[in-house]
């Protein structure tokens, strides 16, 4: 049991929380129109669909944290680089499907057990909207899983794409497990189920566990990537040559 | 044949087995391909503005909204697939530039406004020309269509909806909307087809049940619809002729300048070389995800047969 | 039919819109195995809510009548209407009949 964090403390995690949905939808978005069949692009857009709408709730709830009167559009477009709290893992550009899947095995496996202990945890609105939010990640896994199944144990070109996007997107799965201020759940006991979960995969997917240095991560600190200024930079550029602006 | 001939006087559905003239079917299968391709190549103008959607409202309807056309797209190539053509067939027709798909995605998407007029204007347009789909006289295009439609009602109201946040905005905002109508007007209209006198198809494929009203009776009935609907927005049509004809009980319209669109027919439209590169290099680059799937898929199946031996 | 490795087989999808009630054919798709295809068809066919349960089957398993057989399979059925209760009369007055 850890201690009711103050609510500076609460705002920052839950905003972490929020930011993680918010990028990773960002980029999901990309897909649609360029999956690799068009029952994919449905399949993409639901999941990218079930992020932002965790990313909105989030971000509103935040914002009542806070106290400020700041909005979801506030918090997303009006917030710059380091004032972001999402991991590594979201945040960088993901235009190779073997990459797609392995980040979205790791987010959701992650996810799924985030949002389990929080729908049972000690903040009654963050517990509402994982419990919600459990079920969709439920299948974002299953989407992941299935995939990465039939790529690792696919072709032969496919099991070396496939282990290539694992090597590529393992070193930031470190970040998702440091410790966070202000955290509900502590994000260490969350490792051994989702390393559980991702490596029974990996095992059917005839695949394996790499052996890679972390990433040096910082997103909760806001630290990113370069790669964040510019997903910033187009997702906000239009909101904010319009301020105050109604839309 | 005379089954297929009684079917269509009794105004009856042809279903897939029926026997049919292979000009019937042929002709479906041309524009129901057609259709679908206009879809899926549809995604590209306006999933242009996903990553940038000024709110997260808009960004998720948005979203929707893209998704949806992926979604009928695929209604329609499965239509199309019980004329027996393959989707995969279909598409590399797309590719190689035998089949069409409509001219409006030809053009860009270069404001946020463009988002509302497509929804408005465009999808408008399309609806005007889909409801009386919903009767074709093909079973699996009809119940295609009306899928189509019953999900499309939402996407012109969203593109209405945005033209009206942005008309009654900032100034800025309002020069927005009324450059987006300014161009996409005339295309919108364009969407109908060449004139009746100049529109090959059309008079055997209303015999046949496909198509019930004529390009221009469409328009007009998009028109009538449209004007009054461009007023509540506060928005101008860019057409100095467009007035109450109270004798034809019907606005009337200035002249269409059909070379544009068979400009970009041929080829020469503002986006036509850069929607088929981004729709091939998809098809392309997916192509290792989609051998591996069917690879895992026959191993699978062969392991479970060792199983059961 | 004639698949080639890179074309993955269509699939027929059927949906029970709600309890109670039957599953109703809706449309196909395309999915490399079974198991893809229920996912595919999830996300394809109940985006609105509009099914509780699926059904995928491959559409080269669906066994149909023939066109041409369609005199003899079923106008048999045309003339047997003492088959429904129409067909019966009633004295008035009779209730739950």
């Amino acid at each position: 049991m850890i201690t009711p964090p103050s609510s500076a403390g609460l705002f920052s995690y839950v905003l972490g929380l929020a930011d993680d949905a918010l990028v990773s939808a960002q980029r999901l978005g990309w897909w649609i129109s360029r999956a690799p069949q068009l029952e994919e692009d449905l399949a993409l857009a639901n999941i990218g669909l079930d992020q932002l709408g965790q990313a909105r709730t989030l971000l509103t709830y935040a914002g009542e944290v806070e106290g400020a009167g700041r909005t979801e559009d506030d918090l997303a477009y009006l917030r710059d680089e380091r004032e972001f709290r999402n991991v590594w893992l979201v945040e960088r550009a993901q235009t190779d499907f073997g990459v797609a899947m392995a980040r979205l095995l790791l987010f959701s496996a992650w996810q799924s057990e985030l949002y389990a202990a929080l729908a049972a945890g000690s903040d009654p609105t963050l517990a509402a909207i994982a419990g919600k939010a459990v079920k969709e990640v439920a299948y974002h896994l299953d989407h992941a899983a299935h995939w990465v199944v039939r790529l690792g144990d696919g072709t032969e070109e496919s099991h070396a794409r496939m282990q290539a996007a694992l090597e590529t997107e393992w070193p930031y799965v470190d970040e998702l497990f440091g410790p966070v201020e202000g955290a509900v759940v502590d994000p260490a006991v969350l490792r051994p189920a989702v390393l559980t979960t991702v490596e029974a995969v990996l095992a059917e997917a005839t695949l394996s566990v790499p052996q890679v240095a972390r990433a040096r991560g910082g997103g909760r600190h806001g630290l990113h990537t370069e790669e964040l200024g510019y997903l910033l930079a187009e997702m906000q550029h239009l909101h904010r040559s319009h301020p105050g602006a109604t839309w | 044949m005379s089954s297929f001939e009684d079917l269509l006087a009794d105004d009856g559905r042809v279903e897939p087995r029926d026997e049919m003239p292979d000009d019937y079917r042929r002709t479906l299968v041309r524009q129901i391909a057609q259709h679908a391709h206009s879809e899926i190549i549809g995604m590209q103008p306006e999933g242009n503005w996903i990553s940038r959607a000024p709110s997260l409202r808009r960004k998720a309807i948005l979203m929707a909204k893209v998704q949806d056309e992926a979604g009928h797209g695929l209604y329609l190539y499965a239509a199309a697939e019980t004329l027996g053509v393959d989707r995969e067939d279909l598409l590399d027709q797309l590719h190689t530039g035998r089949q069409k798909y409509s001219s409006i995605f030809n053009y860009p998407t270069l404001t946020w406004a463009d988002v509302g007029a497509i929804g408005w204007l465009v999808d408008g347009a399309a609806i005007v020309n889909q409801v009386p789909l919903c009767r074709c006289s093909y079973g699996p295009y009809a119940r295609a269509m009306i899928r189509v439609c019953k999900e499309e009602s939402f996407h012109q109201r969203q593109g209405f909806e945005i033209l009206h946040t942005l008309s009654h905005g900032t100034p800025a905002q309002r020069a927005m909307a009324q450059d987006a109508v300014d161009r996409y007007w005339w295309p919108a209209l364009m969407m109908f087809g060449p004139p009746d006198a100049d529109s090959p198809h059309s008079e055997q494929s209303m015999a046949w049940g496909i198509k019930r009203f004529s390009n221009d009776e469409l328009r007009q009935r998009f028109i009538d619809m449209t004007v009054p609907q461009a007023e509540a927005l506060g928005l101008t049509l860019p057409d100095p002729e467009l007035r109450w004809n109270a004798d034809r009980g019907h606005y009337d319209s200035g002249p269409i300048d059909f070379t544009e669109l068979f400009e970009v027919i041929k080829g020469n439209g503002p986006c036509n070389a850069q929607r088929m590169a981004h729709r091939v290099r998809a098809h392309e680059d997916g192509a290792w995800v989609r051998e591996a799937a069917s690879a895992y898929a026959a191993k699978h199946a062969a392991r479970t047969r060792e199983g059961a031996a | 039919m004639t698949n080639s490795v890179k074309d993955w087989p269509l699939w027929e999808v059927f949906v029970r819109s709600r309890r109670g009630l039957s599953h109703v054919h809706v449309g196909s798709l395309h999915a490399p195995d079974a198991e893809m295809a229920l996912r595919n068809a999830r996300d394809v066919y109940t985006r609105r809510q509009e099914g509780v349960s699926l059904w995928v089957v491959p559409s080269a398993q669906i066994v149909a009548s023939e066109a041409g057989q369609r005199e003899s399979f079923f106008d048999p059925a045309a003339d047997k209407v003492y088959r429904h209760p129409t067909f019966y009369d009633v004295p008035e007055g009779v209730e739950h009949l």
